[in-house]
């Protein structure tokens, strides 16, 4: 097991002291959920962190009416008290499946996309809302949209010295149906097996338009782009659903591991559908 | 790193390089041995402690994270010498066995009824869901934190 304490963890005091470190060759770390069983397992081996927790910049949630823009330092639980988790019911349903209470104080969105895990709870949400990424670094700021930022298990899209910022992410309008749930052996702290997350807007019993986002079936989180197509004109039941839930299954791409069989995955998948049509209608 | 935070309402002021374990620095540096050590990676609740209020896993906080922090532990429970509340809900409810789990059980619970002093039955099983006991089978912390929030007591 590998000494925490041989490294040196230095503390900027804000984003462009953060980006100086992180050029040199440091880690930035936050709530280190993640990070501190990594370096103590040697999974992974920065030569140095940065720990970025107390950047004033990175701790900023601000709205309008059209959206908002949450620090990527945030905590899970902060973000689930704030007023803009009202606008987004879910962004509360996914933060309250992470960890348990304590995980939740201490991990971040900035976290869950840098480790860029595709069965980060915190991340399907972010995928719904075509969350744009925004990464502050030493040749200035930039935007790309999650689904790009996110190239493959634990491959974010940051270069040298580049850091997480914010999260911008948009308000649906007229208000969606939103479900979330995450299949795995307990209720809490669990890695997901696999998890839908979905925003679904409806005309009487009728789906005008969905948006689903899939968790631990795929090397990324999964927006199903052909299953969210074929939705669009469907009842929204579960006997309705059937087909398409099937069809779901065969669009993900899941692996054997240590917690499920890639042929489960993909069953759960098309099941989770059905679940979210039958606690929806 | 010279680190200057509050611990049990104390200030506490440290030479400790900055990647040491919360848990380790209340264990080994200041003797507060009442934090325990169950997993090492966050999955089992027992060196839950409060940091500026909010319930932490003492196993995967640096030092670095710490300047200017409030912590709490299970000894800050008890300063005055006289079982906290909850601690005498705990023992009146069966809800210690073997104790590992204890201090955890009770952080967590504390942070529980600070935020949320009436809480229902599924509200303290839902809080509670982080922490890991493997001799009471849960059903005595529940019934002993829903005897606190009954009692009144200011926690």
């Amino acid at each position: 097991m590998r000494n925490l304490e041989q490294l040196d963890v230095e503390h900027p005091r804000s984003l462009e002291e953060a980006v100086e470190l992180l050029a040199a060759g440091g880690q930035a770390v936050a709530g280190g959920t993640d990070l501190v069983v990594g370096v103590r397992t040697a999974r992974q081996t920065p030569n140095r962190l940065v720990y970025v927790g107390q950047i004033r910049e990175l701790k900023q949630i601000v709205h309008d009416s059209q959206g908002a823009r949450i620090g990527a330092a945030v905590s899970h639980a902060e973000l689930f008290e704030s007023t803009v988790a009202d606008r987004l019911p879910i962004l509360r349903q996914a933060l309250s499946t992470i960890g348990g209470p304590a995980i939740r104080a201490m991990g971040t969105l900035g976290g869950n996309a840098a480790n860029a895990s595709p069965a980060a709870d915190g991340l399907i949400p972010l995928y719904l809302l075509d969350t744009q990424v925004d990464i502050f670094g030493p040749d200035g700021e930039r935007s790309v949209p999650i689904q790009s930022f996110i190239r493959g298990p634990g491959s974010p899209d940051l270069h040298p010295g580049e850091l997480i910022r914010s999260f911008t992410v948009r308000f649906p309008r007229e208000n969606p149906l939103s479900y979330f749930r995450k299949v795995g052996r307990r209720r809490a702290l669990v890695i997901a097996i696999a998890s839908l997350g979905s925003l679904v807007w409806v005309d009487g019993d009728r789906i005008r338009a969905a948006r689903l986002a899939l968790g631990s079936v795929a090397p990324t989180v999964l927006r199903p782009a052909r299953v969210e197509e074929a939705l669009v004109g469907c009842d929204l039941n579960a006997p309705a659903l059937a087909d398409i839930a099937r069809q779901l299954g065969d669009e993900t791409c899941p692996i054997d591991d240590v917690r499920a069989s890639a042929d489960y995955r993909r069953r759960v998948a098309g099941s989770l559908l059905l679940d979210m049509a039958e606690h929806l209608q | 790193m010279k680190l200057a935070f509050e611990l049990n309402s104390r200030p506490v002021v440290l030479d400790v390089p900055p990647g040491r374990r919360l848990l380790d620095l209340l264990r080994d540096d200041l003797g507060l041995i009442g934090t325990k050590e169950g997993c090492g990676e966050g999955e089992c609740g027992a060196c839950t402690v409060l940091v500026d209020g909010s319930p932490k896993l003492a196993c995967l906080m640096l030092a670095a994270q710490l300047p200017g922090c409030s912590v709490v532990t299970v000894e800050g429970l008890a300063q005055t010498g006289e079982l906290h509340p909850l601690q005498k809900a705990f023992i009146d409810h069966g809800a210690v066995q073997c104790g590992f789990c204890t201090p955890g059980l009770l952080m967590a619970s504390y942070a529980l009824l600070q935020r949320h002093p009436q809480p229902s039955r599924q509200t303290v099983r839902d809080y509670l869901a982080g922490n890991l006991c493997r001799c009471t089978g849960y059903d005595q912390v529940v019934e002993a934190v829903l005897s606190v929030s009954r009692g009144g007591q200011r926690i």
